[in-house]
């Protein structure tokens, strides 16, 4: 067996897990990496071994034991329905899933380290929250369903998996809606949309995690020492605003009573999914505190959240009503048509008006 | 006005107007004025020089008027004007550019191409916002050049002692609140930006955070929610912080209590400048009660609104004939005084947990901003003026 860590990816067929999977296998302190999922991983993966399994399977388990995995790392909770067929069978697999999954390492005993890929959403969205989260706050409201509430319920039992073994290093890490071109979210499938429909008179304050930043933070905790819950985020926030502008898209406002028909017609034609909770996102917005991110895990991200988002409509080539080149033109037309009108005064300056100056 | 000297009135004081009264009660036979008034009476007042009183005397060290032919002289007029002009630099504008110059200034040039520069940053998103929201390129260059005519025109803004408002690092800026919309908080940021170059920001109420498209302008403004924790940080960062602590209560009280404070909150505001142990600055604001003279409050529409208070303002019934122009604030005059600053350093952080400090500390800072504001309003000379 050669030296280094053992880690299982969870939900390996991820786009972000692919990523992380394959930064992992560039890593000479990873000696073997299994991944777990019921899909084929799309990323194209050499050293990591794939099980395919659903993480309820006991198979699981077997995987733990026999291959000797002291590091895992939960990625498979699912933020939509769409993908996985109504609610129940979501909030099935994601929460009786961590709960299987957590069962089968309190008994492999070779399990040292659990990393969970947890979300900001757990903080809720609500107009009275504070300027950005830091770990230790707690939710004005509790996120009453979807994906949120998952989360909330699979964090609570990471976190009394890790008061029960408390040899296992329990990291949970709260990641900002990611951006960056190579994953897929719901919400970066809304900018996909020729006009981006927004709450009107709401603009929320939006924080971006750029993949890159994402996958070397999970690599750090994977293959590190760093217990405890962090908030992973890029520097700053943008309003939706902005990063419709910087998309050079159109906001398409919907009035607060038309919202939820609104949601309904975009999940039945395009397939995005916007649940309550992301219409909560998109009225009040949140930004989280990274800074025990960078303090205690030694990480700066390395794109803001202005840039990570910037590099994501550079990938996806988001072409905008609104091109930037064209407003850039503009501009600089003013300026030469400003600076024609002063050479030619200056040209057709008479003496006369000399004097009077 | 009749008589020759119509047009070079004087005031008389009230006190010499009693007086005459006063005689003419006791029966003293004082020659009176021999002028005849508009309405075609004779005119009242004592004779004091040669048969007429003090606003019909002929006054002889003005100059002569223009004669007659030569005033009514249209062109001559106007000649007068565009000589006037002339010798000060003007011209009639010929084009489109002059008349562009007369309206902004000789550098229109530079005005616009700072105007094209900021509607390409806004339509491609190029700006910076921080953590709380604060869009200081919108504030800056759209926002408070928006209010500025409100301050200097409209309400006149008067502002002293702005050397007390800390020039850098943190510091709270704490002030009365009224005039049924917080025209007043817009106000008082202006005036500090214009003052001291720095953006204070503000803490305010849930319910503006809740409400759909005040929620967000207000955030962009560079305000935050007024919370302990968001204070905290804002102080943290050194940043200058202002806050209305009487705020729903002080904002929309009935006129009958115009100036007088209400309760400060909880105190909220004095932990926190005791936590960062920044200096407190009371500010007195007069003017801003009377732009919207609260009558009534129409509780029941308010609550069904789920609003704090539904005024009824005097404006509201000038709206049949006036319209919508109606509604536009009183324009009142405006005094703003900066005070003394608070040390808050000599009671430590830790009595920011102490209640008795901080009821004894808010009390002072009440009771400050109370006198400031009776000596401004003893000060001023009327409501408009």
């Amino acid at each position: 067996m050669a030296e280094g860590r053992r880690v299982m990816i969870t939900g390996v067929a991820g786009d972000l897990a692919g990523l992380f999977a394959a930064a992992l296998e560039a890593r000479d302190d990873v000696a073997h990496v299994v991944g777990v999922d019921i899909r084929t991983p799309t990323a194209s993966l050499q050293r990591t071994e794939f099980v395919r399994a659903d993480v309820r399977n006991p198979v699981v388990a077997r995987v733990l034991e026999q291959q000797g995995i002291d590091t895992v790392v939960h990625m498979s909770t699912t933020s939509g329905p769409s993908g996985s067929g109504g609610r129940a069978v979501m909030k099935e697999r994601n929460v009786i899933g961590a709960m299987q999954l957590l069962a089968a390492c309190q008994k492999t005993p070779s399990v040292r380290r659990f990393v969970l890929k947890s979300t900001a959403a757990v903080y809720g969205s609500e107009h009275t929250d504070p300027v950005s989260f830091r770990e230790t706050d707690q939710p004005r409201t509790p996120p009453p369903h979807g994906f949120a509430k998952d989360a909330t319920e699979i964090e609570e039992y990471v976190g009394a998996y890790g008061q029960r073994c408390e040899d296992v290093d329990v990291t949970i890490l709260r990641f900002a809606n990611f951006v960056g071109g190579r994953t897929d979210s719901a919400f970066s499938r809304l900018f996909s949309l020729p006009a981006v429909p927004t709450v009107l008179g709401y603009d929320p304050r939006l924080q971006f995690c750029h993949e890159d930043d994402a996958v070397e933070v999970l690599a750090r905790v994977a293959c590190g020492h760093h217990p405890g819950v962090y908030n992973v985020a890029g520097d700053g926030v943008v309003y939706l605003s902005q990063a419709i502008r910087l998309a050079g898209r159109v906001p398409a406002p919907v009035p607060r009573p038309f919202v939820d028909g609104v949601a309904g017609l975009l999940y039945r034609s395009r397939r995005i999914d916007v649940s309550p909770e992301q219409l909560r996102f998109l009225q009040f917005g949140r930004a989280i505190d990274t800074t025990r991110l960078r303090e205690d895990i030694g990480y700066q991200p390395r794109y803001s959240s202005r840039a990570a988002f910037e590099d994501f409509v550079r990938r996806r080539r988001i072409r905008g009503l609104v091109a930037h080149d064209e407003v850039r033109r503009l501009e600089h037309e003013v300026n030469a048509f400003l600076a024609r009108h002063d050479q030619r005064r200056f040209l057709a300056a008479e003496p006369v008006s000399e004097d009077r100056r | 006005m009749s008589g020759e000297g119509a047009g070079h009135a004087e005031v008389i004081s009230i006190a010499e107007q009693r007086a005459a009264r006063e005689q003419a009660a006791s029966g003293d036979a004082r020659p009176r004025c021999q002028a005849t008034t508009l309405d075609g009476r004779r005119c009242r007042n004592y004779a004091v020089d040669a048969g007429h009183c003090r606003v019909h005397s002929v006054r002889t060290d003005v100059p002569e008027p223009p004669s007659a032919d030569e005033a009514t002289d249209e062109g001559a007029a106007r000649r007068r004007v565009d000589e006037e002009a002339a010798r000060r630099g003007w011209q009639p504008p010929q084009d489109a550019f002059a008349l562009l110059r007369d309206l902004l200034g000789a550098d229109w040039g530079r005005h616009l191409s700072d105007a094209a520069a900021f509607v390409r940053r806004r339509l491609t998103g190029d700006y910076e916002i921080d953590e709380f929201g604060f869009d200081e390129d919108l504030t800056t260059h759209l926002l408070m050049p928006l209010i500025r005519p409100l301050h200097r025109y409209w309400w006149r803004v008067a502002s002293y002692g702005a050397e007390h408002i800390p020039t850098e690092g943190g510091g709270l800026v704490v002030a009365n609140h009224a005039g049924t919309l917080p025209a007043d908080a817009m106000i008082t940021r202006l005036d500090i930006l214009d003052q001291t170059g720095r953006h204070a920001r503000e803490l305010a109420a849930d319910l503006a955070m809740r409400t759909p498209f005040v929620g967000p302008f207000t955030r962009k403004t560079g305000a935050t929610l007024a919370s302990g924790p968001d204070a905290d940080r804002l102080l943290e960062r050194g940043e200058l912080v202002a806050v209305w602590p009487e705020g729903f209560k002080g904002v929309g009280k009935p006129w009958r209590d115009r100036y007088r404070l209400q309760r400060f909150g909880r105190g909220g505001f004095v932990s926190t400048a005791l936590r960062a142990q920044v200096p407190i600055v009371p500010t007195a604001i007069v003017g801003s009660e009377e732009i919207y003279p609260l009558i009534y409050d129409l509780r029941v529409v308010a609550r069904v609104l789920g609003l704090p208070y539904f005024p009824i303002v005097p404006q509201m019934f000038a709206l049949p004939v006036l319209g919508p122009f109606a509604l536009l604030p009183l324009p009142s005059k405006w005094v703003i005084e900066y005070g003394e600053p608070i040390d808050t350093t000599r009671f430590g952080p830790q009595a920011a947990d102490d209640p008795m400090v901080v009821f004894d500390l808010t009390d002072h800072v009440r009771d400050t901003i109370q006198h400031m504001l009776h000596r401004n309003l003893m000060g001023r000379r009327s409501v408009f003026l």
